[in-house]
């Protein structure tokens, strides 16, 4: 089933929201936190319910709603959000609580904000949309379970649209955390050079991005959403590339007509052996370029990489920063995205234009 | 009373996160729920922590929060009564 | 597309028991699994109840094969999943099935995480790092994945407590859509400070054991389990040995859009839940048997759930009780634990009773169950689940 994007708006740490230009002026970073450019929200979420909003609800549900009104759609057939650490400011506010307060009483607003699907249900609650909503919070794999269950959806329904978003938040707990676990580059790197440093470590990112998914045409849609696969730690590079295959074949494509390829590259020489051992084999000759330097790295980045395709396919034109080699002749109809966190889920979103 | 009503509406502010209201803003008699501060029954839950964080009272129900909620003057009233009792 | 997805295998973990024939014992017995707490090292122990599971983390380890320090969420989820694997048959036979396994959670490894930060907030440098990997809800599920040895898909779901729910549909929905041939889906979650401490300052948990549907109910206790159910498809059911459980003939999911953490009073998103599930499996509802109810034993939920059930039942109620009077409330597992007893309901024609239920609300005409019963020729059971967020989820279940 093939999904038409009738709008796609992202919040990240470049400026792509409220703004017409495509990346034409990328926001650089000299340490391993990237960090959200977020917008003035009260033209975005009315002032009453801002109030008590951590930033990932905020950045989530001004994205969902300007994805809604770009689509011109009031209430959609469904909401499906992927996360893989949720309302992360929220539930590290609840714990310290718990903790340095022994207990006593503390504040219900952050454990009542810290469920997984607080930013559907906020939505929801929003726009009064009383139909499916569903989060997925499977690690380096929400986001593409999220579509998985849109598409899904779509083909479920008739003429049916639905709202898809994909966040996660950096909190200044989760940095100290994910950096003792060894995850970012020691030294100071310039996110715009990150892909030349061939060192361990890669930068930490975040950000929202939102789709409006309809199972039918029309004149402004950005692209398509074709297929979706999530892969649970192939074997092998073997294993990898028969699963690449089978994918392409179950949708009757060649290697030949992806016309490029986006892939997950993320500065860390160990966990980017595996593009490069496909770009030697299958993936051979075909433009690629990459994203993690614009958006940082974290579990559902392929939201960000998924907005890229839907502008790169509609404006059929790649962006000066994102060029890092060969790029594509011809017309742009074609976009494989691939990617790993942290080599546990791999995943593929194959989308087209319409 | 008056510093008590006073010390309140900037710990309201503070605990229930308002925007674009200041602590000048609530009158002491002004209703806190249904009357323009736009709270809901969070709120209520908010303002029994608060109560219990700052004043060591503590309310186990959110209707008997609603009555001591009404007002900032209602909650100075209940405040005042149960601290002397405690006393 | 409207194959139908039947049920293989089941497995459960609770208050009431360690598996589901000891659930099924404490079930018919009336023993309640609420107790006060003794395993969860916390401060409300003396004054909040709870349905923990009996045993220890180093006793839950053995039993699951996990480390004692891993989260207690992935150790019940591992118990109860492999229990329903088992069941089924599938685990030896059929090697070239795609299988699958959706887990919810709403917890996750936080009570590892806690253990962490209490180190961590005295001085950054602190904590134990193994304390903090398995945070994330989706790091448990690929554990216990990798345990059972499923890896065609493995994702996982958290909608507050309508979760397993969720992850029920949508395992079915992968078989319908001839993704998978076979998945293990339901839930899990541990009691934990976290949630204890957050209901609690809701104020929404009874210091005595909870009366779910009772006038005078006031709040509900927390639980703690994990429960699965095997989904397979109609081929694979056929190559099994044994006959499937029931069929899963209806299911949906809809959203109340009310409150954060209320439902309706009239119990829209309830009612949109139960009467699309009714839709999809061309049922009416005189043709249900019984209802699981969620009954949580809050204000809130009991009104909003009573309210929809009259709306969609009146004048003819079937049979029905909240099997949280004998669990307690097991939040992101409630509905897989609960779908499992809805399962082995229909296996055995049991009506399960609805404890301590002295006064029967006065706003409804119907009074849930209060005593144990054999009913041999139950057809269509239905479980319900609300969450957070107003998210409501039906399931319906049938006999073949």
């Amino acid at each position: 089933m093939k999904a038409y994007i009738r709008s796609a708006i992202a919040i990240s740490p470049q400026k792509t929201f409220n703004n017409p230009a495509f990346l034409d002026d990328p926001a650089e970073y000299r340490n391993s936190r990237l960090t959200s450019i977020e917008p003035d929200y009260s033209e975005a979420i009315d002032p009453r319910s801002i109030r008590r909003m951590s930033r990932i609800i905020k950045m989530s549900v001004a994205s969902a709603l300007a994805c809604l009104k770009d689509a011109g759609i009031a209430n959609p057939d469904a909401i499906v959000t992927g996360t893989a650490y949720g309302c992360l400011e929220d539930t590290g506010l609840f714990l310290t609580n718990i903790i340095q307060e022994n207990e006593e009483p503390v504040t219900p607003v952050a454990f009542v904000q810290s469920t997984h699907n607080t930013i559907g249900a906020q939505i929801a609650l929003l726009i009064k949309c009383s139909r499916y909503n569903n989060t997925f919070v499977s690690g380096g794999a929400s986001f593409e379970n999220a579509l998985q269950d849109a598409l899904m959806f779509l083909s479920e329904n008739n003429a049916a649209n639905l709202l898809v978003g994909a966040m996660d938040e950096i909190t200044d707990m989760s940095h100290v955390v994910l950096s003792r676990l060894g995850l970012y580059k020691r030294q100071p790197v310039s996110n715009l050079n990150l892909f030349d440093t061939n060192s361990k470590g890669t930068i930490n990112g975040e950000g929202a991005a939102f789709f409006l998914l309809t199972n039918t045409s029309s004149p402004n849609d950005l692209a398509c959403i074709d297929a979706v696969a999530t892969f649970y730690k192939p074997e092998a590079a073997t294993e990898l590339r028969q699963l690449i295959d089978s994918f392409l074949v179950s949708g009757s494509i060649n290697y030949s007509d992806i016309d490029l390829l986006i892939l997950g590259n993320n500065g860390d020489s160990k966990n980017d052996e595996i593009y490069s051992q496909l770009q030697q084999s299958v993936f051979n000759g075909i433009p690629s370029i990459n994203y993690k330097h614009l958006c940082g790295e974290y579990p559902t980045s392929t939201g960000f990489a998924a907005w890229l395709a839907a502008n790169i396919i509609k404006q059929n034109n790649i962006p000066v920063v994102l060029n890092q080699g060969k790029i594509p002749k011809n017309k742009i109809n074609k976009i494989l995205i691939y990617n790993h966190y942290q080599n546990i889920y791999h995943s593929l979103i194959l989308m087209s234009s319409c | 009373m008056d510093q008590l009503i006073a010390d309140l509406k900037g710990q309201i502010v503070v605990q229930l996160k308002l925007k674009n209201i200041k602590r000048e803003d609530i009158g002491d008699d002004q209703p806190l729920f249904g009357g323009g501060l736009g709270l809901d029954s969070l709120d209520v839950l908010e303002l029994i922590v608060l109560l219990k964080q700052k004043y060591n009272l503590r309310i186990s129900n959110p209707e008997d929060g609603l009555k001591v909620f009404q007002s900032v003057r209602t909650m100075a009233e209940f405040i005042t009564a149960n601290r002397v009792q405690n006393m | 597309m409207n194959d139908p997805v039947f049920i293989v295998g089941a497995g459960v973990i609770s208050g009431i028991g360690n598996n589901a024939a000891e659930s099924l014992d404490a079930l018919v017995e009336g023993k309640t699994g609420i107790d006060k707490i003794k395993y969860l090292r916390t401060n409300h122990s003396d004054l909040l109840p709870a349905a923990e599971v009996k045993l220890n983390n180093d006793e839950l380890s053995a039993m699951s094969g996990l480390a004692p320090a891993i989260s207690r969420t992935a150790m019940l989820s591992m118990i109860a999943a492999r229990e329903a694997w088992d069941n089924s048959g599938l685990n030896k036979n059929i090697p070239s099935l795609r299988t699958g396994f959706v887990s919810a959670s709403t917890t996750g490894g936080i009570d590892k995480t806690e253990e962490f930060l209490t180190h961590f907030l005295i001085d950054n440098n602190r904590g134990k790092l193994r304390n903090i990997i398995n945070h994330e809800c989706g790091s448990i599920t690929t554990m216990v994945a990798e345990k059972l040895g499923i890896r065609n898909h493995i994702s996982t779901i958290s909608t507050a407590c309508s979760s397993s729910a969720n992850a029920i549909m949508y395992g079915a929905r992968l078989i319908k859509h001839n993704m998978l041939d076979a998945v293990v889906a339901g839930g899990t979650d541990a009691l934990t400070r976290f949630t204890l401490n957050g209901f609690n300052t809701l104020l929404v948990l009874d210091g005595e054991y909870c009366r779910p549907f009772d006038q005078n109910r006031s709040g509900l206790n927390l639980g703690e389990g994990a429960g699965y159910v095997v989904l397979v498809s109609e081929r694979v059911a056929s190559l099994l040995k044994r006959d499937p459980y029931c069929a899963l003939t209806g299911y949906f999911n809809a959203n109340d859009a009310y409150h954060q953490t209320s439902t309706s009073m009239a119990g829209d998103g309830p009612y949109m839940a139960m009467s699309g599930a009714l839709e999809m499996s061309c049922l009416q509802p005189p043709d249900i048997d019984y209802i699981n109810l969620h009954g949580t034993g809050t204000q809130n939920n009991d009104s909003s759930e009573g309210a929809a059930i009259q709306r969609l039942f009146h004048p003819h109620y079937p049979k029905m009780s909240s099997t949280k009077s004998f669990t307690g409330h097991t939040l992101g597992a409630s509905a897989g634990v609960e779908a499992v007893f809805s399962v082995l309901a229909l296996h055995h024609g049991m009506i399960y009773p609805n404890l301590r239920l002295q006064t029967p609300m006065s706003a409804f005409p119907f009074v849930p169950e209060t005593a144990f019963s054999r009913q041999p020729d139950l057809k269509h059971v239905l479980s319900n689940s609300v969450g957070f967020g107003g998210n409501c989820s039906s399931l319906i279940f049938s006999k073949l």
